[in-house]
């Protein structure tokens, strides 16, 4: 305990009657409003005091930076021994213009890469498929086979940089296409460093690029964890991801509570594949979300990390703190950007930098200006990488470790994100996990109703949105966004016909019936992926050789 | 009218965001429409072949893929050569404003970017429907 229980009950007096005085004055001269809420909805209250956070006891709840529970970060020192890596998500169009841009990034001091892949290549289609048609390179860069892998990544030292690839159902073929083209420049695979988001129950629940049903994709989840411990020691197998839970709607409190529960959904298939807890669990990552609501997210990811280190060491028997430690990946809220005055949402960005800062993040992605509208232009994606170095060298938080600690209404936030996020995890195990709660409808539903309430919020004005319901302007269309040349999905086309007139087509043949087998018994398909992208067999091959066996998932719809 | 308005909420292209398609759906329905929503990943085909099946008075298509130009005016033409050019097409998404007039050259009736007020659509619908 912070305070004696005696001293409490004093100032509990004290300010209940500070708080009738207050609401005496309040008859002349009223409040904004009646009720005040956070971003997420949250009352919250005018004064936060020693008496709302009269429970917490420091060791246990708040410990030292680098400690269990690690609520104030996951190392000793933070920012002070490194910044946290600046990583900004880019790719699209083809593999060409993708490494421009990649090395672009590198000159202006991003410090790791980060590749968007196309839809057709998150959903395991060549370019040349039907289903592929007006989308090819749009939101991403167009990987078809390790030809293009190995245009992506020409003259960056995959032994120096680190990596985040967002692929989750077709991850084993990406990995595999990444080590290949590593081996090709001499880089033996346990020295490659990077990520894999992985995560396929949040494409369930929110981002849509799921392709097999539940069951086979944790196995080739698990796979991948098994493989990687052996043969990729440093690779973070999965990026477990709330991000685009938020931005289909959730509350701050949802973004954990359901993220964490897919966590524990992973942590026990792992579990019940045989492999060791300790061996797997310090390669999870995860990937939260930045919203405007400052306060509330920097308590956010205090909550969460609080959380998942008791939930790692009480429920899993944990033994490596590495277990314990909840390392993320932030970016920017896509969703709060305004296609009206796209510059204001530089201040947005800005803000919500400075929330993942504050909170303790290991990466991030800051979004650019004009992305309500388009994908960003090299100037914008500067500015939104200069806001970053500007929070890290200027700003002044990142000399001290979790600065926010000890504030009445950060520890008293920081407890109610925690408890309520607990709670949707045991409404989730009551249901009977994760993949039930999405296969049934449940967190879907959730996040549906929290995003309605928010809309209507809007359209009613008790949220205001700065340019869409309050200071709105005549405005002109925006000049000079990002083009994707439609030309592109002809171009990757044409490579496709001219790579499988020149590839050994009998040896390719031979790995994808190998695969096959190996997808029909229980033997870790890894090595037979990684067989097949060698001899390159595309991505769209190796995926229906896994449809055939795995069949595909069928969406729940719920409105 | 003696019938409900019916629209089909639909999702062309391949981009898993719902969270617009789902909104609005809500909100048309709340506004005493009747909604159907296709889910994710539907190729237009599916989409008019849905239309044409469920009867309804307006096609409501959310895409934020970047695959507009493409995909939007084949719904037009395919409902054209269904002859069931009187249901009102509209779509919404991220879609950048200089792609807008094309669009409502190809048949498209009207546009909605991020930030639209749902109830600007439903009055949309309402007035436009009604001209059929």
């Amino acid at each position: 305990m912070m305070f004696n229980k005696d001293q409490i009950s004093i100032l509990k007096d004290a300010v209940d009657k500070e708080n009738a005085k207050t609401q005496e004055k309040l008859q002349k001269r009223p409040e904004r409003k009646t009720e005040f809420t956070t971003g997420s909805g949250s009352v919250v209250n005018r004064l936060y005091t020693p008496v709302d956070i009269a429970d917490m006891d420091y060791a246990n709840d708040l410990g030292f930076p680098g400690q269990y529970p690690y609520t104030r970060g996951v190392q000793p020192t933070m920012y002070r021994g490194q910044f946290w890596t600046m990583r900004m998500y880019a790719g699209f169009a083809t593999a060409e213009e993708s490494n421009k841009r990649y090395k672009f990034l590198v000159e202006q001091g991003s410090s790791g890469l980060s590749v968007a892949f196309d839809l057709p290549t998150q959903i395991g289609y060549d370019s040349d498929h039907p289903l592929s048609e007006g989308e090819v390179g749009k939101v991403g860069v167009a990987i078809d086979s390790l030809a293009d892998m190995e245009i992506l990544f020409d003259g960056i030292p995959l032994d120096k940089v680190s990596t985040s690839m967002t692929i989750n159902a077709p991850a084993s073929v990406l990995l595999a296409m990444y080590i290949a083209v590593a081996e090709k420049q001499g880089t033996s695979s346990e020295k490659l460093r990077g990520t894999i988001q992985n995560d396929i129950l949040k494409e369930y629940i929110a981002r849509g690029t799921y392709i097999f049903p539940t069951e086979p994709s944790m196995r080739l989840i698990t796979d991948i964890f098994a493989y990687c411990s052996k043969e990729v020691p440093q690779w973070n197998t999965i990026s477990i991801s709330g991000y685009h839970i938020r931005e289909a709607g959730s509350t701050a409190a949802q973004e954990v509570g359901f993220t964490l529960a897919d966590g524990v959904a992973y942590v026990e298939a792992a579990i019940k594949a045989g492999l060791d807890v300790d061996e797997f669990a310090p390669r999870l990552s995860f990937f939260f979300n930045a919203h405007n609501d400052l306060l509330e997210e920097v308590s956010k990811y205090r909550a969460a990390r609080r959380l998942w280190a008791r939930i790692m060491k009480d429920r899993f028997g944990a033994k490596d703190p590495k277990s314990m430690q909840l390392k993320f990946h932030t970016q920017t809220g896509g969703s709060t950007l305004t296609a009206q005055q796209p510059d204001n949402n530089i201040v947005r960005v800005a803000i919500q930098t400075l929330a993942a800062v504050l909170g303790g993040t290991q990466s991030l992605h800051t979004n650019s200006r004009d992305e309500a509208m388009a994908l960003p232009t090299e100037d914008s994606v500067r500015i939104a990488l200069r806001t970053q170095q500007i929070v890290a060298n200027e700003s002044g938080v990142t000399d001290i470790v979790d600065p926010l600690a000890g504030s009445y209404y950060i520890e008293a936030k920081t407890k109610e994100i925690e408890d309520e996020a607990y709670a949707y995890i045991k409404k989730i195990d009551d249901i009977g996990g994760a993949t039930k709660a999405i296969d049934s409808g449940y967190i879907q539903q959730e996040i549906m109703d929290a995003a309605y309430d928010y809309q209507k919020k809007i359209e009613n004005n008790e949220l205001i949105v700065v340019g869409v319901n309050k200071f709105q302007i005549e405005e002109e269309a925006p000049k000079g966004l990002l083009r994707v040349d439609p030309a592109v999905g002809e171009m990757q086309k044409q490579k496709l016909v001219e790579l499988k007139a020149k590839r050994d087509n009998t040896k390719v043949e031979e790995t994808l019936s190998a695969l096959k087998k190996a997808c029909e018994g229980s033997e870790n398909v890894m090595p037979y992926v990684l067989d097949a992208v060698k001899t390159y067999a595309t991505l769209g091959e190796i995926c229906d050789v896994m449809r055939a066996v795995f069949g595909e998932y069928q969406q729940t719809v719920n409105l | 009218m003696d019938r409900p308005i019916r629209v089909l909420v639909a999702k062309p292209g391949l981009d898993g965001h719902d969270r617009g398609a789902k909104v609005i759906a809500r909100a048309l329905r709340d506004a005493g429409m009747e909604v159907i929503y296709t889910g994710l990943r539907q190729t237009p085909e599916q989409i008019v072949n849905a239309a044409i099946q469920e009867d309804v008075d307006c096609i409501a298509m959310s895409i934020l893929s970047g695959a507009h130009n493409t995909l939007l005016p084949r719904v037009v033409d395919l409902l054209r050569a269904e002859e069931a050019e009187d249901i009102l097409v509209i779509g919404g998404g991220v879609i950048p404003t200089d792609d807008i007039p094309a669009l409502k050259e190809k048949g498209i009736k009207a546009i909605f970017t991020p930030g639209t007020p749902t109830q600007v659509t439903i009055d949309y619908i309402r007035e436009n429907v009604a001209k059929r």
